[in-house]
């Protein structure tokens, strides 16, 4: 499978990265020479074959229902969170106007 | 005595971890004399090298202070006391800027510090600075920085042409190189603490997935990212990964396991032990001095007590294509919270909606390559490609993951190359992204089977360049992998380091 | 409930009906951070670094989520799945600071299931429908946007974002507005019985995203729109009405169904196009890779299973069967899990105070409840949850009843004072004289009285007009303020009328 300048805009789009028409041009080969070497996975044979999903085999540990356990993963903290915020006011983030 | 102070001091950047916690606890230096030197070089050095993205003097100062006044009151020290370090920009380090090397985080103060990090204060060594990477550790020559590129210290003899540290993690190789650092932390995703070691002649080891906690590490692909130590020896990489190691709740594939005693179980006798030689690895075209570093560290294993043992690995030519499209695609949604919202850059244009500020700061703020990656990554995962690619991918890393453990039903570790080539000058794979891609053929597939791995430095090319041996070991068995390599380690003798030409 | 149709210019249509239910799973912390999850904070509060998706932050399940949205799967018969994953769902929108929702697409943590609806509560005949439940699954809500604060700004507080949902998918299986109604409000009765949601719709505690189309009866399926969360079930059953036949307009004027978000206005009651969310239908779904399948051991699915309390058809059930109650008062009474405990407090109470069994007291308790209690609660604007009057005080006045202290309308006065006084009724009794009066020489006075003040009433009866008894017993009743023993009046009445 290839990809044309069509296609990577879409892609962009989806992956909300403004790009030029000028920059669209040299990603395509760029994306397609990409695309074209990984795309030898498909002569692998997987007949069978259960897809990865733990690493290193492990299952997924539940925490208690505790508010504020570790202080490093609990609330109350509305300074902290916002004190890098592009902007911020009234105690919330702020972004632009959206028409829902 | 002043003359004599003036000598300690710069004699103090010639040690390593061991010998500094050592020194420090036996009272040959105090901790605060070891963070002088080692600021005053990294001072000295930054302009050139630029392995830093921001220094810290003063943090590794008050680290300093505190050791020496728990060594005065007498209480017990850290394992890592009186050692000052590099600290990799991916790691939030509370208050003090974290990048992961990208605009997009630029001026991003985190209100908390990782658990790694943490682990390490907590052990008594201090931070001279946040170390420059590939951005969100995406690369293997540190060309991808948005904060500059790092300069390797190594050159090929009198040629003045700048060479790559390796990479992602080539701030923390070219500083343990230079001497600035005693050791660092890196991450490896597909090679970025082994590539880096072996380009800069240094130690570094990637332990098993889930060793070390990833929370609060700057996320790039989620089911590969491994911290690690970079160090001069394997002792000091020993001594390092017991303190970053350990169970985090915080981190849900965190392994639930004590951690080792690897510094005290170290052990170069390889009687009774295999060693794999996997024939995949001997790939067509393979640059001679590689190859002659990979038969003597055959020979040097062999010389340890070990039975060498040809295996077969027969996934290894698919490693990389499977690596690109699952690292990618991880990185495409790990990487969507940057949006310009509740930290770092925002672009906002003129009368731009929500949506057009998202694509104008992402635009913005994420390189040329971590751009690359995100589209390859949303083109894999969009509807129609999604079985084609990503589940194909995930298919043949199972088959590549069968492949490690039916060999180590044979053998106990697996040497190999750690990377194709020798340091190249920055600049020369830049243009062809693909051709960047194979530096990683060698650590790729460790990565993808969340194996130990570490590299050792080997000796040198006929450039006068650093070459690295890579020991790949079963799941959990760092000492496996620590003993291996420090066999070859003994073996190897490697005393070179690169001119101080800065 | 006969089969609905929408009568357009061209003919009948049918409509066909799913919901999406989104149910925030009642927990203190949320599901992958350990922040509250209490409504009406103050902004931005009740939000982690791990909510808020600071770079290098991981998620941890709350087991709590999980063994709640087992215990659902379970009460609805369902498929529960011992190994199931959690999906990133990717895409881009302010109130969802990851870039994509943790959520379940390809293995769910719940299966198939059911739900039985009683389609027509006032008609017994029109008989029961079951709609089929494609799967529940577990995800993160997300936080929510003010667009009003600002002229050019939209606000984002995240308080909600990461809050536990269960999404519960049901099959189209439903016909008409009132099937989805019937549906909704006995999947919340179900939550609200295994206590796994609080169903507060009116608090966003439980949305519905409802797919709506229309075919000719017995057709194919035709194109769906999906009308995001609305929050109702009046507005539910609005939403589908007004789509329905918007669809049908569509249709017979040649046109075509666009699949599609929309959303309903509550005050307008009809749905419109959701521009916003257009573009974003690529949701790139893969599993987590910060997350490991999860296992469910049978020690856990055991003790979820043993912790679920008698469900709403069994309890209506008993309630006919083992305690008496009349069909109607069986289903007030099962309608709310805390209705349904108040009740049975009630009996538990009525019993020890009468020394009967429950089932001996039952049939008084829930007469007198659901006609006394709910009338006077209604009267005062009050509910059952902040009545002034507890089980146990209202299983004294029930006593009182019993043993004959007092008459049914004194006891309706008696209940009155305890709603203003919160006084215990044998108190209030004892303080105001209501003692039924069982003294037979008062009763013969009272009659007598009567029966002389209404001599030509006593002539007609005695010339057979024999309905005239009730008139007596009332004018009887009233002289002696309500207290005169029922039986001993009827007595004396009977004896002197001949
Ligand atoms: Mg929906
Ligand atoms: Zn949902």
């Amino acid at each position: 499978m290839s990809v044309n300048t069509a296609d990577v805009a879409k892609i962009a789009s989806l992956a909300r990265i403004k790009v030029s028409e000028a920059q669209l041009e040299a990603m395509v080969p760029e994306l397609n020479g990409i695309l074209a070497w990984v795309e030898q996975l498909g002569e692998v044979d997987v007949t069978g074959v259960t897809p990865m999903t733990a690493v290193i085999p492990n299952t997924l540990r539940l925490r208690d229902d505790v508010v504020n356990a570790d202080p490093l993963t609990g609330g109350d903290i509305r300074d902290a969170v916002l004190a890098n915020a592009p902007v911020a006011e009234h105690g919330f983030f702020g972004v632009p106007k959206v028409i829902e | 005595m002043r003359n004599h102070r003036f000598e300690l001091m710069t004699d103090l950047t010639e040690l390593g971890v061991a010998a500094l916690r050592d020194g420090v606890a036996g009272g040959a230096f105090t901790a605060t004399e070891v963070a002088q030197a080692f600021n005053a070089a990294v001072e000295a050095a930054q302009g050139a090298l630029n392995a830093f993205i921001v220094t810290t003097p003063d943090a590794a100062l008050a680290a300093a202070a505190k050791v020496d006044a728990m060594r005065a009151a007498g209480q017990p020290l850290g394992k890592m006391a009186g050692v000052p370090i590099g600290m990799k920009d991916l790691f939030a380090t509370k208050g003090v800027q974290t990048t992961a090397a990208s605009k997009i985080l630029e001026g991003f103060v985190p209100p908390y510090e990782s658990t790694v990090s943490q682990k390490l204060w907590d052990a008594g060594a201090g931070m001279l600075g946040k170390l420059n990477l590939d951005q969100f550790a995406m690369g293997s020559s540190n060309e991808t920085s948005g904060f500059g590129k790092v300069i390797s210290p190594w050159r090929k003899g009198d040629d003045t042409t700048p060479l790559a540290p390796g990479g992602s993690s080539g701030g923390s190789s070219a500083a343990v190189a230079a001497r600035i650092a005693p050791a660092a932390t890196g991450t490896d995703t597909g090679g970025s603490i082994r590539q880096p070691a072996a380009f800069t002649g240094i130690s570094g080891i990637k332990p098993t997935y889930g060793r070390c906690s990833r929370w609060g590490v700057v996320a790039f692909a989620s089911s590969l990212d491994q911290a690690g130590p970079m160090a001069r020896d394997v002792r000091d990489c020993a001594i390092m990964l017991e303190a970053m190691a350990g169970f985090d709740p915080k981190d849900s594939t965190s392994l639930d396991l004590p951690v080792p005693a690897w510094e005290a179980g170290l052990n170069a006798d390889l009687r009774g032990k295999k060693v794999g030689i996997p024939r995949e690895y001997r790939v067509d075209g393979l640059d001679a001095d590689v190859a002659k570093s990979w038969d003597d560290g055959i020979a040097w294993l062999k010389d340890a007590g070990a039975e060498i043992v040809d295996i077969s690995l027969p996934h290894t030519k698919y490693a990389l294509p499977t690596y690109y499209i699952i690292a990618p695609a991880e990185a495409s949604s790990n990487l969507a919270r940057y949006d310009g919202v509740r930290y770092g850059l925002r672009d906002l244009p003129e009368g731009a909606n929500l949506q057009e500020m998202y694509a104008a700061t992402r635009a913005a703020g994420f390189g040329d390559e971590v751009k690359r990656r995100i589209l390859i990554g949303t083109y894999v995962l969009s509807a129609g490609f999604y079985d084609a690619y990503y589940t194909q991918a995930q298919k043949v890393r199972a088959l590549i993951s069968q492949d490690f453990m039916k060999a180590f039903e044979t053998v106990d570790v697996i040497l190999t190359p750690t990377a194709p080539s020798a340091a190249f000058p920055l600049g020369q794979k830049s243009t062809d992204p693909v051709e960047m891609y194979l530096n990683d053929v060698f650590s790729v597939p460790a990565s993808l089977a969340g194996l130990p791995a570490m590299s050792v430095p080997a000796g040198l090319s006929r450039d006068g360049l650093p070459l690295g041996l890579h020991v790949i070991g079963r799941p959990l068995d760092e000492q496996g992998v620590l003993n291996a390599s420090l066999a070859l380690e003994q073996r190897a003798q490697f005393s070179a380091k690169p001119g101080k030409w800065w | 409930m006969s089969s609905y149709r929408i009568q357009g210019a061209t003919g009948e249509w049918e409509v066909v009906i799913g919901l999406e239910v989104h149910a925030q799973i009642t927990t203190q912390a949320k599901l992958f951070s350990g922040s509250a999850t209490a409504f009406g904070a103050e902004p931005n509060t009740q939000v982690s670094l791990v909510d808020a998706a600071m770079p290098g932050m991981l998620p941890v399940p709350n087991r709590e989520c999980i063994r709640q949205a087992v215990r659902t799967g379970m009460a609805i018969d369902a498929q529960i799945n011992k190994w199931s994953r959690f999906d990133r769902k990717n895409y881009f929108y302010a109130d969802l600071p990851q870039g994509y929702q943790i959520s379940q697409l390809y293995h769910p943590l719940v299966g198939e299931g059911q739900i039985e609806i009683v389609l027509d509560e006032k008609n017994p005949e029109a008989g029961t429908k079951v709609i089929g439940i494609e799967r529940i699954h577990v995800e993160q809500d997300a936080g929510k946007l003010m667009h009003d604060q600002h002229p050019t700004m939209s606000y984002v507080d995240l308080n909600r974002s990461g809050v536990a949902l269960m999404e519960i998918v049901s099959r189209p299986d439903m016909r008409s507005p009132a099937e989805a109604g019937a549906y909704l409000t006995k999947l919340r009765q179900i939550l609200r019985y295994v206590g796994s949601c609080d169903g507060n719709m009116d608090q966003g505690s439980m949305r519905a995203d409802v797919n709506v189309s229309v075919r000719r009866p017995g057709e194919e399926f035709g194109t769906r729109t999906e009308t995001k969360n609305v929050n109702s079930v009046r507005f539910v059953m609005a939403a589908i009405e007004h789509e329905a036949s918007r669809q049908v307009d569509v249709l017979e004027a040649g046109g075509k169904i666009v699949q599609e978000t929309r959303l309903f206005d509550p005050g307008t009651g009809t749905t419109r196009s959701m521009r916003s969310k257009e573009d974003a239908h690529d949701y790139r779904y893969f599993p987590d890779p910060d997350l490991l399948p999860l296992e469910l051991s049978d020690a856990f699915l055991e003790e979820c299973r043993a912790s679920l309390p008698e469900l709403p058809d069994a309890k209506r059930a008993r309630y006919t069967e083992t305690l008496g109650l009349s069909a109607y008062n069986a289903a007030v009474l099962t309608a709310d899990v805390d209705t349904a405990a108040w009740f049975e407090t009630l009996i538990t109470a009525s019993a020890a105070k009468q020394g009967k069994d429950e089932a001996a007291v039952a049939k008084q308790a829930a007469n007198w409840l659901t006609s006394e209690l709910f009338g006077a609660l209604n009267k005062l604007g009050k509910g059952l949850e902040d009545s002034p009057v507890s089980p146990e005080a209202a299983a004294e006045l029930l006593s009182l009843v019993g043993d004959g202290t007092i008459s049914g309308s004194i006891a309706k006065q008696v209940l009155e004072k305890m709603l203003e006084t919160g006084d215990g009724a044998a108190a209030i009794v004892e303080r105001e004289g209501l003692k039924q009066t069982t003294d037979t020489g008062a009763i013969e006075a009272a009659v007598d009285a009567v029966l002389a003040a209404n001599a030509d009433k006593v002539e007609q009866y005695r010339g057979g007009k024999e309905a005239l008894f009730g008139f007596f017993v009332g004018q009887t009743m009233k002289a002696m303020a309500g207290k005169g023993n029922p039986q001993l009046v009827n007595q004396v009445l009977k004896a002197k009328l001949g």
